[in-house]
């Protein structure tokens, strides 16, 4: 789920689509919107305040075989939710769990970790070494 | 006290086809997109969203180009939409700790485990106007496109999806190729370094189902929590915050800051979904985290320690959570029992007056009419006058 959490609509629906014509299912709850209010820590490790507020949307689907898959994602995205709860769903199905994981979570994760790596990278080029002057005797 | 007023439907319409004519400016000039918005003024999308305590880049692209680039009547039109969907509820505490970090500074520690990392920063730039940025499109872009083709990446939907980075060489010189490895060190708090050998005041972790207070549910009452302080600084005005630190440095309310740790990076937000059965991860935030590291505070019982301020907001905003951090610590002068001195001290008049949402609202409240209260003060103010000329004449007339 965390790495459908991170991939883009497009890339799910892509992922999804080369497994083929989905297995039937129905929406058990329609794509919602709504807000998480996402806390933070007092002092980074302390005592849990609220932050601030973040869209986020969420949707389930059954599949003909009885599977919920359930999607959670930040944002707005009605159908990245509904891409997200049919993956879910596909990967609890044993006829979908191996299909699943090769073509949509593995490649998405891959991609991810790509992305990480180079993100990585850049800010490691800025790590930098700083050394103090030892002043003159005057 | 302003009243309802009628009539002037058809001026005010007019005002607003205005405004909307105002607000696209010059036709002949290509019009903004989302996305230019969200990707080249990110930090005022940041501003936006920390402000306007609602984490979208979307929409405060959107609030910002409605707003024509007014922060505050941008975080103005993200508090009114937030207020329009239902909360699914509160997620996990983030661990900063466990952050994506893309920068990381000490200004207390030299060499600190993980280093220091200077990430995407304007410290250390000659604040020298850059006349290439005027040019379109700027110089240090143009290999691009080349490049790209080159290596036989097309402009499919797919190649590059938004959140890729953009190909390497896009900005001259391909600063990943220089490190190379996609790998991040561990990064431990400075506050956790200074606390191993108990030389900080800790932040107890308060008891596991504890309520946290929430200003958006509740009103704000005095003495306020410190879990609500942070509430109200980490939505609070930048402007006002930066002030009051800068207040606190300059002698009112000192607490011998130092910048003990800055990082800003990427942190995952987990949500418990009671259909699911456990904790969902959603997606990652940017955030932006200062711990100030203060002078110390002991007692007859327990030996002097550093002390901390906090600041920690939505999106890259360093100078906002330095502030926050500065008045975060000013506002604990009640519980470390310092004297309170400063007005950054005073948590009724900083928690009152931090929101620039409220405060424009009641700033600009009179611009609306407030034609009978002022009527009744013109009638008020010529009796008064009149009265004392009366006595002026009596007292004139009694003389002669």
């Amino acid at each position: 789920m965390a790495v459908l959490a991170q991939a883009t609509t497009d890339e799910i629906a892509a992922a999804l689509a080369a497994l083929g014509p989905p297995p039937a299912h129905v929406e058990v709850r329609p794509a919602e919107t709504g807000l998480v209010m996402v806390r933070g820590r007092i002092g980074g490790d302390g005592a849990p305040f609220n932050l601030g507020e973040a869209t986020a949307t969420r949707c389930a689907v059954q599949l003909a075989s009885g599977e919920i898959g359930f999607g959670y994602v930040l944002g707005r995205d009605g159908d990245k939710a509904r891409l997200a709860a049919l993956a879910d769903a596909l990967w609890q199905s044993a006829d979908y769990q191996m299909a699943v994981e090769q073509n949509v979570v593995g490649p998405l994760r891959a991609r991810q970790h790509a992305r990480l790596a180079r993100s990585r990278d850049e800010t490691a080029a800025t790590k930098v070494d700083f050394f103090t002057l030892v002043r003159g005797d005057n | 006290m302003y009243v309802a007023v009628k009539g002037g439907e058809r001026a005010i319409d007019n005002a607003h086809r205005l405004l909307e004519q105002k607000r696209r400016g010059d036709p002949a000039v290509p019009e903004l997109t989302l996305e230019q918005i969200s990707e080249q003024l990110a930090l005022a999308c940041d501003r936006v969203m920390a402000e306007g305590s609602l984490y979208d880049r979307e929409l405060a692209a959107l609030a910002v180009k409605q707003a024509r680039g007014d922060l505050v009547e941008a975080i103005f039109l993200v508090r009114a939409y937030r207020t329009t969907l239902p909360r699914f509820g509160a997620s996990e505490p983030i661990d900063t700790g466990a952050m994506e970090i893309r920068r990381r500074i000490s200004a207390a520690f030299k060499d600190l485990p993980g280093g220091q990392v200077l990430g995407p920063t304007f410290d250390y730039t000659h604040r020298l106007l850059d006349t290439t940025l005027g040019e379109s499109p700027s110089p240090r872009l143009r290999g691009e496109g080349r490049e790209r083709s080159e290596r036989g990446e097309g402009d499919s939907p797919h190649s590059r999806a938004p959140g890729d980075p953009p190909s390497p060489g896009a900005f001259g010189a391909d600063l990943s190729a220089q490190a190379g490895r996609g790998e991040s060190s561990a990064m431990p708090r400075v506050t956790d370094i200074l606390g191993n050998d108990g030389l900080i005041e800790p932040c107890p972790p308060g008891e596991a189902d504890a309520p946290v207070g929430d200003l958006t549910r509740a009103p704000l009452t005095f003495p306020a929590a410190r879990d609500l302080r942070l509430q109200n600084l980490a939505r609070g005005d930048e402007g006002f915050l930066l002030a009051l630190g800068y207040s606190t440095q300059r002698g009112y309310g000192r607490t011998h800051p130092f910048a003990g740790e800055i990082r800003l990076g990427e942190v995952e937000v987990e949500f418990m979904a009671e259909e699911v059965g456990f904790a969902v991860p959603l997606g990652a935030i940017t955030v932006t985290e200062c711990q100030m590291i203060n002078q110390f505070h002991g007692s007859s019982t327990e030996p002097p320690q550093f002390t901390r301020g906090y600041g920690l907001a939505f999106g890259h905003c360093e100078r906002k959570v330095m502030a926050m951090a500065l008045v975060d610590r000013a506002l604990r002068a009640d519980d470390l029992g310092e004297e309170r001195k400063g007005p950054a001290q005073n948590e009724e008049f900083v928690l009152s007056h931090s929101d620039n949402v409220q405060a424009t609202g009641f700033v600009e409240h009179l611009k609306l009419p407030h034609y009978v209260d002022f009527q009744s003060e013109l009638v008020l103010i010529r009796r008064m006058r009149a009265e004392i000329a009366a006595a002026g004449e009596t007292q004139r007339e009694a003389a002669e």
